[in-house]
């Protein structure tokens, strides 16, 4: 059967390449669409998503998803091979609550950590570093957030995993995510971007640098 | 094949840590009330939160938290799609993974647009009162357009987003007495006809807080974030 599966994201964003992880991950064939985010918008990301105007949209046979973490379930649903989620609800349930614990308290914190001003900068550091505490709770000894294999709750931390060491290195700071502060969850960092199959899915390291090493300067030079 | 029925044989203990008032709260007593599902309601005095609570959900430590057998769950997003998948009658959520996908979409839409929106335009001043409000003009238009030839967010009967959307069917008449202001006005015929349809439904008009004691409680809010000057 003659099936389409096209992904509209960005090359840097880690909410797009948490949707390429995904279908990856199941072996799912599909046709990438590169979206400029920081300029006009194409006509198409604004058929497709008209609510939010954002990448990360799949679209299947002409269908469009969007939003990166409803993409991933309908991802999980539609294609069957590799789960990426547990089949007890109660484990289930486990892995949309860490998830939604990347999204809401980690992400955020971290963003406002990296870039805030100076005399902001330590009670930031401090609210970050209490959420990647308590995120690496969650790991509890294992391998990855979803056991022997990547999971919804990996794909989700892949900002963690692999854009926060980068984004540290090009502002200097390196006091977030460090091996001393957080052991388990920087190993897991490491066993995260080693993975064949989440190798394929990330930016090219150099490009991501050279994107926040500019971004940085932008901001200092606004000062 | 495991057949899944309202009363398990073996003994099952379902509980629920909520508030009177939360919304959040609501939905969960929502869902296991259109599920046929016993449980022990579990009001909870957040300016002295119980060991419980703080057992149960230490990473937030917020209600609601539902304990099945012992093993609590939070967030009542996650809690919703858990009650669905452990007990099968009435679904909330459909078969179909693109129209499991939109439910998604729009409860989240609620809880990440809608909502804070509409808390902003009651809570904030100035400057950022207009923001919200302007917000939540755009947010409540997208939402007016999903309900194009629909009962229910769901299609004929209601799914999770009608559950996520819910609120708006008891709570926002109250921020209109108390506000003075009517946000969800007649620009948005579909959602007020759909929140007349929502409040109708058993689940609703038997679980809703009482209309007063929440004025009183929003009155008291809007007043600490509106002091007289």
């Amino acid at each position: 059967m003659s099936e389409e599966v096209k992904v509209l994201g960005n090359w840097g964003s880690c909410f797009s390449r948490r949707v390429e992880l995904a279908l990856k991950i199941k072996g799912v064939e599909y046709e990438y669409i590169e979206e400029d985010v920081y300029g006009n918008k194409s006509p198409l990301l604004l058929k497709y998503n008209p609510v939010h105007k954002k990448v990360p949209v799949l679209l299947h046979n002409g269908k469009p998803i969007a939003e990166s973490l409803v993409i991933i379930e309908y991802i999980e649903e539609t294609w069957k091979g590799t789960p990426i989620l547990p089949e007890d609800p109660y484990e289930k349930a486990m892995a949309r609550f860490w998830t939604k614990f990347v999204d809401e308290k980690c992400l955020p914190a971290l963003w406002r950590a990296v870039w805030s001003p100076e005399n902001e900068r330590e009670k930031a550091v401090e609210e970050a570093c209490k959420c990647l505490e308590t995120l690496q709770s969650a790991l509890n000894g294992k391998r990855f957030f979803g056991g022997d294999t990547v999971g919804l709750v990996d794909i989700a931390a892949n900002f963690i995993g692999f854009w926060l060491r980068i984004i540290q290195e090009a502002t200097g700071h390196g006091d977030l995510l460090s091996a001393e502060k957080f052991p388990t969850l920087f190993k897991w960092t490491d066993e995260f971007v080693s993975c064949s199959v989440v190798k394929q899915s990330l930016p090219p390291r150099d490009k991501l640098l050279a994107f926040f090493k500019a971004r940085v300067a932008e901001a200092n030079a606004s000062k | 094949m495991k057949v899944e029925c309202a009363k398990t044989m073996a003994a099952e203990e379902v509980k629920l840590l909520k508030t009177w008032s939360s919304l959040f709260g609501l939905r969960v007593v929502w869902a296991l009330k259109l599920k046929g599902i016993q449980y022990d309601a579990i009001d909870e005095d957040l300016s002295n939160k119980s060991a419980l609570l703080l057992q149960h959900n230490p990473v937030y430590k917020k209600i609601p938290v539902l304990v099945h057998n012992g093993k609590p769950i939070s967030e009542s997003l996650v809690i919703l799609e858990y009650i669905d998948e452990t007990w099968k009658q009435n679904p909330i959520l459909p078969e179909d993974p693109l129209e499991k996908a939109r439910e998604r979409f729009w409860a989240k839409f609620n809880d990440e647009k809608l909502l804070p929106s509409i808390w902003g335009a009651f809570t904030k001043e100035g400057k950022e009162r207009e923001e919200a409000i302007a917000a939540a003009v755009e947010n409540l238009k997208l939402v007016e357009e999903e309900l194009k030839g629909k009962k229910f967010f769901g299609g004929e009967k209601i799914g999770l987003a009608d559950v996520a959307f819910g609120w708006l069917a008891y709570l926002i008449c109250v921020f209109d007495e108390v506000t003075g202001f009517k946000i969800v006005n007649e620009r948005y015929p579909l959602l007020l006809a759909w929140m007349q349809e929502f409040s109708q439904l058993p689940i609703a008009k038997d679980n809703c807080p009482p209309h007063d004691k929440l004025v009183i409680k929003f009155q008291a809010l809007y007043e600490k974030h509106h002091p007289a000057k």
